[in-house]
């Protein structure tokens, strides 16, 4: 299992051809406290850098895209019911949603976790 | 957050700039000053420390003014005063304060302010993007008989909520004593303060302004206090939405009538036609045709049925498919008291009793809303 980051602070777990999907702890922590979460439905098609769910603090709302093209496939009911959970786990429990990757090569351009930890440093 | 600056004239600091940083907290830019929009706390616990407990906010940026009549007579300013603002000044007794706006030719609102008789002088304070221009709106007005001097080295500092009497009784033994609205010089641990019981959160509290050099210890004082925790602006505006309090350049501005504003409450009687000093202020004509015949329009609360939060600048429709837009949302935001999104804006007269179904525009879809009755929490002045 591979994790991979994006510059607009977004994770991915990649196991074989799906991709669970969430953001990083850093950007919770510039979001502040979270009070809504808006998830794709499962079986929309996404493009990469397509605006895919909306994450809500107390003061504005915040697009979060999808780092790759695919299906989605499972979305995360936990955190639409306690959006709370996005600042106290968002590397973990609050995943997003996963998709089944439509193009491998797409994984080429991302960033391994030394590299994102550099681009938030 | 709205800012309108260019990019190249540095920030304005308040005296508790040095403090805000000391606490952690997060600067942003706000009315041409660097503000806290929170602390460490986060805005949902800021908020609700403050409905629960006691909350100390920085509000330095807004601006004091003292405008003092040349005859001397405290009488004689609520007179020149009442030329630019719908409400009854004279009628403040010494030791109260009032709410007023400055309105314009055509009935809009300039700005909204605190008016307080400290005896032979009244005391303003008014809203930070506003201060510069509420300054020369005064002197062009009133200069002859009037003598308006902005307080550029006070700092202003709100403690509110229900712990705020217990908190500053420690420091200014009186401050039971003092019910909503009461206003006036006060030393607060020996220091010479004005204090006001009143605030913009709808909890009880009080506002201190206080000697810009004795400021930072002053809120260290407060902050040593247990119950006390430093509150961002961030808090400051969700405590202040879900009071269904107003923010001049959203919910109010050139474009809304203190009546289209559901004002009404604040324009007294005297002030009214028929009342003893009716008119007499920019666009009383206009603004007393509404009272007598009704304003096309007004602002409401509205409760989202859903979760999403409905923001500022959302379109409101009277049904799911109407394309013709029929208001605006002007303030909009999640409340953390109410664990719900909450928001205010403009609605046809006719659309405008509580309980009305709406429609707010939000990423393409229409979001019902209902339209409820403010303040959205109860407000809890010490009457």
């Amino acid at each position: 299992m591979t994790t991979l980051f994006t510059s607009d602070h977004e994770w991915l777990r990649i196991e074989d051809d799906v991709a669970t999907i969430g953001i990083t702890d850093y950007a919770q922590s510039q979001l502040g406290d979270v009070v809504f979460v808006e998830l794709p439905k499962v079986g929309r098609s996404l493009k990469k850098a397509e605006a895919a769910a909306v994450v809500e603090s107390v003061k504005a709302a915040s697009d979060v895209y999808a780092p790759i093209s695919g299906d989605v496939i499972e979305v995360n009911e936990a955190i639409t019911a306690e959006p709370a959970m996005v600042n106290s786990d968002a590397a973990g429990k609050a995943w997003f949603f996963k998709l089944k990757i439509a193009d491998k090569s797409e994984l080429g351009s991302l960033m391994d976790e030394a590299a994102y930890k550099a681009h938030t440093a | 957050m709205m800012l309108v600056r260019d990019d190249v004239t540095p920030l304005n600091r308040t005296p508790l700039h040095g403090l805000h940083v000391a606490l952690g907290g997060k600067l942003v830019p706000f009315a041409g000053y660097e503000m806290p929009v929170q602390y460490a706390t986060g805005v949902l616990r800021e908020h609700l420390h403050t409905r629960g407990s006691a909350g100390l906010f920085d509000v330095s940026h807004m601006g004091q003014i003292k405008l003092r009549a040349k005859s001397g007579r405290v009488e004689d300013a609520a007179l020149a005063l009442e030329r630019l603002v719908p409400q009854d000044i004279v009628a403040i007794a010494p030791g109260r304060q009032r709410y007023a706006q400055f309105t314009d030719e055509a009935g809009g609102i300039l700005d909204d302010l605190m008016v307080a008789n400290f005896g032979d002088h009244l005391f303003l304070v008014v809203n930070a993007a506003c201060k510069a221009a509420d300054e020369v709106h005064l002197r062009q007005h009133l200069s002859e008989t009037c003598v308006i001097e902005p307080l550029t080295d006070r700092a202003l500092i709100a403690l509110q909520g229900p712990k705020a009497e217990s908190v500053l009784a420690r420091f200014y033994a009186e401050a039971p004593a003092m019910r909503f609205m009461d206003a006036g010089p006060h030393r607060v641990a020996g220091i010479a303060c004005f204090v006001s019981r009143s605030g913009y959160t709808g909890e009880d509290g009080f506002e201190l302004s206080v000697p810009a050099e004795h400021a930072e210890a002053l809120a260290k004082d407060l902050l040593a206090d247990s119950d006390v925790l430093p509150i961002g602006l961030g808090a400051r505006d969700s405590l202040r939405l879900e009071a269904g309090l107003c923010l001049y350049g959203h919910d109010i501005d050139l474009t809304t009538t203190p009546v289209e504003a559901a004002l009404e409450w604040s324009v007294q009687k005297s002030r009214r036609r028929g009342g003893a000093r009716a008119g007499g202020f920019p666009g009383a004509s206009g603004i007393l045709e509404q009272f007598a015949a009704g304003a096309p329009r007004r602002r409401v609360g509205l409760r989202p049925e859903g979760r999403a939060p409905v923001r500022e600048g959302a379109a409101l429709f009277a049904d799911e498919a109407s394309s013709e837009s029929i208001g605006k949302v002007t303030s909009g935001g999640f409340g953390p008291s109410l664990n719900a999104p909450v928001a205010m804006g403009y609605l046809p007269s006719s659309l405008a009793a509580p309980g009305t179904r709406v429609f707010a525009e939000v990423r393409g879809q229409r979001l019902p809303c209902r339209v409820a009755a403010t303040p959205f929490v109860p407000n809890t002045y010490k009457r």
